[in-house]
């Protein structure tokens, strides 16, 4: 039941908002987000006592093909709820002291975003979760085409209907993934349990559906070319949502949809699918050196960061899973306390070129502070919770072949490379006309900004929690992923 | 024999100042770098000394009750724990940790002292204290960390403070970049270890260092994995400790206030390459292809760094050098199986070096940010304190006995002798050369006539005495540092060797070719290092004092002279070969790949289905004629269909 309250409270929520009308919208908006985070922590406690066994919801609904309404949260699904409904009123307070048209449809399409990401990680029956998959699209569409940049319409077309067609090929692997499976069942236990009576011939075709689905979303280069100008024009919050959560879709999906379900396609084609990711990794990194747009740079360095995780993902052994799972989390804190960042150098200088700014550190401290913070997680100094990722992530691809790993291993310098000369363009040297009226961090921005550094260092410190909690989910997915 | 029960008890009554030891910079740090901006500026430069001091309390009173041959653990949390990996967050204070403690603590508290006079009158005083703090807390994870992770910890946030403290004063650019550089620099070194650490966890199964060496024991002498985690370790040390190719960007950290430069780019951070290779003494030992390397590249450093130290004329850059070549010798020593003395050569270098670079902070000092040395002069007449202590400390460092470093430089050239004539040679040639650009510095910066503006004259003034107070005691320690390892040549026991032991006969025990020399061949060979310093001495003093030559003008400089004077161009090479290189793929990824290839093809496959639409409509023309002859045509066609198959 549980599940249930945490899965449409959101959906409720969004309608709440929306009537609520525009003065009041971003202040219920965020007082629902925090019962429902309130919410996760009791589902949390609960999980520590009796485990993920109180979270399953099985109904039948349609009966022929056999679709069901099953949901559950093991530690994995947990995570990433946490994840999720922590991220969300951050990502709504982020958004107060700022002018925004019509507050309460904004508001709303974010709740009911929440709502569809929820979802996707509480859903445990195939066809289930693609619907939710797909609801989570809906509203980013109109956030971003609502409330974006200049440049929206082209933009926001464009990575609707690459996701979209994305999508298309899940439902179709889905499909075949039914008709294939002796159990002829969305099951997720089913699906588990059948995994190796599909025939690997079609395995190879499974995994190639699923995976260029995937593949889209998180991005993995090539697939990637939607996401700069996406998080560009998108607004703030939008591009929050998209990189801080919507993306651990993807990465979430590898695990939890592919790996334990099509493992002969995954033992014979996983290969390729790590080399293309290392190779992403590099190949972002480098392309981020020489950006000048901030928000395009993160994006960059977000492709970069999650094509880690992919690779820790395909690795296929515990470190690298471990590190995906903790990887997630912290690059969705620390990628939205990014764009955070360029939100407010943009919200008081209207501009995100990297080389016109410079000397903000002169006149707002504590920003600078907070940022630098941020930044470190991001470039993943030890303490921090980029470093827990990354280490493990780097070592679960170093026990699958140790070149990779030094390939991949270049991000670490690749990351100080690009980073540190942002930050060395945009906060120190001397202010400029544009920089030199940096109006320090309001309340609630030292809110947002103060949370996620202490989340960076207190994740750096002690993940252990984390670990606790996906170890079980990722040794069932591990052990299904391993059978030949 | 310790009774069990007493060695528990005993550790038990340590754990606290144990614990202690790291927590009281963490506090400051924390004190000053949240509400510092609500206390007054002198108060924060006292508690961040004053955490320092009381660290160094706490470390003393360990050393003096944990025996030489006894080993305090202090087992914190589980930091990265599942069903397959176990590392935990502890400590392991043992001999070798307590000698880093007492520099890093010592050493540290002398310079905090010191920075409170240099430091007063900036506007960042308060933030250069919680940076001071924050480093000592890293290093101090760095050499009490139990394990390699732990130390990883503290070996990346002193880059971090390095990085901070270099770029000090941010509005220069210049000086941020040199802050980034070093960042960057350390950071490929960090790969290095980070891969070693990979390479120990999967062969190993832990990175705890007991348990590393243990497991190191079972294979065989020079194995692979052995020379692979041993090798990438030291590209970790290289990046930190400054080394031949990683070591450039040392010279250019240079930028940070000159307290930093005594206190990390001297004295404590970069000598962790030495500590770390200490501290893996064992697997070291075990694989003698990289003992080799460790030495050639550490010889190579000596040598390269001394020689381009003869031509420089800013203070602090030959200072700089002559550190890069110092630690170039530490590494030989490591190199050559002598894992003791090099330690003992950091000891006495973090007092010697220290107190030069702070002698040199008080010359800057009196001349209001004067740092080239031809431009000074005279000033033995003005800052006599501080001539005299830095005279202190160039003798020390140039080899001349009884000062610190004559003992440790003799040690390591005498283990250099015993292994290979030739790097005994080089060398010896290198710390000739540090013998007469140490003493061309003192000449031109202290004797003879001032150089400078007479505006400049007027003001030089000696520094208050909280600046000099750690100078008179550094010069004390690099007068007497030296005693602590007295050779056995003499009749006496090396202390220091013996203080060790527990670290580093695990290694001996497998460096079986030690030949000890024969008494009159040692003799013989500090006799020459003695004359061989001493001559470069007079030979500096001839040349600048006697006959006052100067540094020549830049530009007039050529041939082998100039390449020295620039270093060689290596930055120039490192520029072209990599950054720029670096930065045309990425423009190129970007344009020609991201926006011309990929984009290209999406939009292809956009236009294509674009295309198929609108070919499609052509078909929709409303004319019923057109309907029922295509509904026909498609009849047929499937009855053919149908027949065929």
């Amino acid at each position: 039941m549980m599940t249930l309250l945490i899965l449409f409270f959101p959906l409720v929520a969004s309608l709440l908002v929306l009537i609520s009308g525009n003065k009041l919208a971003s202040k219920v908006a965020l007082f629902f987000s925090v019962i429902e985070l309130a919410i996760t922590f009791y589902c949390y406690l609960i999980y520590k006592q009796s485990g993920a066994e109180s979270f399953y919801y099985f109904k039948e609904w349609i009966a022929d093909p056999k679709i069901s309404f099953h949901l559950g949260m093991d530690g994995l699904s947990l995570l990433m709820v946490i994840l999720t409904n922590f991220l969300t009123p951050i990502i709504i307070l982020s958004a107060f002291n700022r002018n925004i048209e019509n507050a309460k449809g904004y508001f709303s399409l974010i709740t009911f975003m929440q709502f569809a990401l929820v979802g996707v990680f509480v859903a445990y029956d195939g066809l289930l979760y693609y619907i939710f998959w797909e609801l989570a699209l809906i509203p980013i569409y109109f956030i971003a085409l609502r409330w974006g940049g200049a440049n929206r319409v082209n933009v926001t077309l464009k990575f609707f209907i690459y996701t979209l067609a994305g999508s298309l090929l899940m439902l179709f692997g889905f499909i075949m993934l039914y008709h294939y499976n002796p159990s002829h069942s969305f099951d997720i236990r089913e699906l588990y349990a059948n995994a190796s009576k599909v025939c690997s011939c079609n395995q190879s075709w499974l995994f190639w559906l699923f995976f260029a689905a995937f593949a889209i979303k998180i991005p993995i280069v090539p697939f990637h070319t939607w996401q700069a100008d996406t998080y560009k024009e998108a607004p703030t919050q939008g591009t929050m949502l998209l990189a801080g959560i919507m993306l651990k879709m993807g990465t979430y999906s590898l695990i939890r949809w592919l790996i334990p379900i099509v493992p002969a396609g995954v033992a014979e084609w996983g290969p390729y699918a790590i080399v293309l990711c290392v190779i992403g990794i590099v190949y972002a990194s480098v392309i981020a050196i020489m950006q000048k747009d901030l928000k395009k740079l993160f994006a960059y360095s977000s492709v970069a960061h999650v094509g880690l995780i992919a690779a820790g993902i395909f690795a296929l052994n515990m470190q690298g899973l471990q590190g995906s799972v903790v990887q997630m989390l912290a690059h969705g804190v620390n990628v939205v306390g990014l764009f955070f960042c360029a939100d407010i150098i943009f919200n008081r200088t209207q501009s995100l070129n990297v080389e016109g700014l410079g000397g903000i550190r002169n006149v707002a401290p504590k920003f600078n502070t907070l940022f630098m913070i941020v930044v470190l997680g991001s470039v993943a100094l030890p303490l921090t919770n980029g470093f827990i990722g990354e280490f493990l992530l780097l070592f679960g691809v170093y026990e699958y072949n140790t070149w990779l790993s030094v390939f991949a291993g270049l991000t670490i310098i690749l990351g100080a490379v690009y980073m540190l000369r942002m930050f060395q363009n945009v906060m120190l040297g001397n202010t400029n006309e544009t920089t030199s009226v940096f109006e320090d961090l309001k309340w609630n921005e030292m809110l947002v900004l103060g949370i996620i550094a202490i989340v960076i260092i207190v994740m750096g410190v002690y993940p252990k929690p984390v670990f606790e909690m996906a170890e079980p989910a990722l040794q069932q997915i591990l052990n299904n992923a391993l059978i030949k | 024999m310790v009774n069990v029960t007493d060695q528990i008890l005993r550790d038990s009554l340590l754990i606290t100042p144990g614990m202690l030891i790291p927590l009281f910079p963490l506090i400051g740090f924390l004190i000053n770098g949240l509400f510092g901006k609500y206390l007054s500026k002198s108060i924060t430069g006292w508690i961040a000394s004053i955490s320092v001091l009381l660290s160094f309390i706490c470390t003393f009173y360990i050393f003096i009750n944990l025996p030489s041959t006894g080993a305090l653990h202090i087992d914190l949390f589980n930091w990265i724990s599942y069903s397959t990996l176990n590392i935990s967050f502890g400590f392991l204070i043992d001999p070798l940790t307590l000698v880093m403690l007492l520099v890093i603590t010592g050493v540290g508290f002398l310079i905090h002292l010191y920075s409170i006079g240099y430091m007063h009158g900036d506007e960042g005083f308060t933030r250069f204290f919680t940076y001071l703090n924050l480093f000592i807390f890293f290093m101090m994870l760095l050499v009490m960390g139990s394990n390699y992770l732990v130390m990883f910890i503290g070996w990346e946030g002193v880059g971090l403070c390095s990085y901070l403290l270099i770029g000090f004063w941010f509005k220069n650019d210049a000086y941020n970049d040199a802050a980034k550089k070093a960042f960057i620099m350390n950071r490929i070194g960090d790969l290095g270890f980070l891969l070693g650490m990979f390479f120990m966890l999967f062969n190993f199964g832990s990175l705890d260092y007991a348990v590393v060496a243990q497991k190191a024991l079972l294979l065989p002498v020079g194995s692979s994995i052995l020379v692979s985690i041993t090798l990438l370790l030291f590209v970790g040390a290289t990046g930190k400790s400054a080394q031949i190719p990683l070591y450039t960007w040392l010279p250019d950290a240079m930028a940070g206030p000159t307290p930093v430069s005594a206190l990390i780019h001297a004295a404590t951070m970069v000598t962790a390459g030495i500590y770390m290779i200490v501290r893996s003494n064992v697997i070291y030992a075990l694989a003698p292809f990289t003992l080799e390397i460790v030495a050639i590249v550490g010889v190579a450093t000596c040598l390269f760094a001394a020689i381009i130290g003869l031509m420089q004329n800013d203070i602090k850059k030959v200072l700089a050098y002559s550190t890069v070549s110092q630690l170039g010798l530490m590494f030989a020593a490591l190199g050559l199986g002598a894992f003791s003395s090099g330690m003992f050569h950091l000891v006495t270098h973090a007092f010697f070096k220290a107190l030069l670079f702070l002698g040199s902070g008080s010359v800057i000092h009196a001349l209001h940010g004067e740092q080239d040395i031809r431009n000074m002069g005279g000033l033995r007449k003005y800052i006599k304190v501080t001539y005299i202590t830095f005279f202190i400390g160039a003798i020390a460092i140039s080899g001349i006995p009884p000062f610190a470093g004559f003992f440790s430089k003799d040690e390591i050239l005498a283990k250099a002798f015993e292994h290979s004539k030739v790097i005994w040679a080089i060398l010896s040639i290198s710390s000739m050369m540090t013998a007469f650009y140490m003493f061309r510095l003192v000449y031109l910066t202290f004797f003879n006539d001032f150089r400078g503006t007479e505006e400049t004259k007027k003001h030089i003034h000696e520094s208050s005495s909280l600046m000099t107070i750690p100078l008179i005691v550094l010069a004390g320690l690099s007068i007497i540092g030296g005693f602590i390892g007295l050779p056995s040549v003499f009749g006496f026991t090396h202390q220091f060797q013996m203080y060790l032991s527990s670290v580093t006969d695990a290694s001996k025990e497998l460096m079986k070719e030690n030949i000890e020399l024969n008494h009159s061949m040692e003799y013989i060979l500090i006799a020459t290092a003695v004359i061989a310093a001493i001559a470069s001495i007079l030979y500096a003093r001839f040349k600048y004092f006697t006959k006052k030559e100067q540094p020549s003008e830049d530009l007039a400089l050529v041939g082998f002279e100039k390449a020295v004077y620039n270093k060689f161009y290596v930055d120039e090479m490192y520029d072209t070969v990599i950054v720029k290189p670096l930065k045309v793929l990425s423009d190129l990824f970007l344009v020609l790949v991201d926006k011309l290839i990929i984009d290209l093809l999406v939009n292809a496959v956009a236009w294509v289905v674009g295309l198929s639409g609108r070919m499609l409509r052509l078909v929709q023309t409303g004319n019923t004629g057109f309907y029922v002859f295509a509904m026909v045509f498609g009849i047929i066609v499937l009855f053919v269909i149908r027949l065929l198959i």
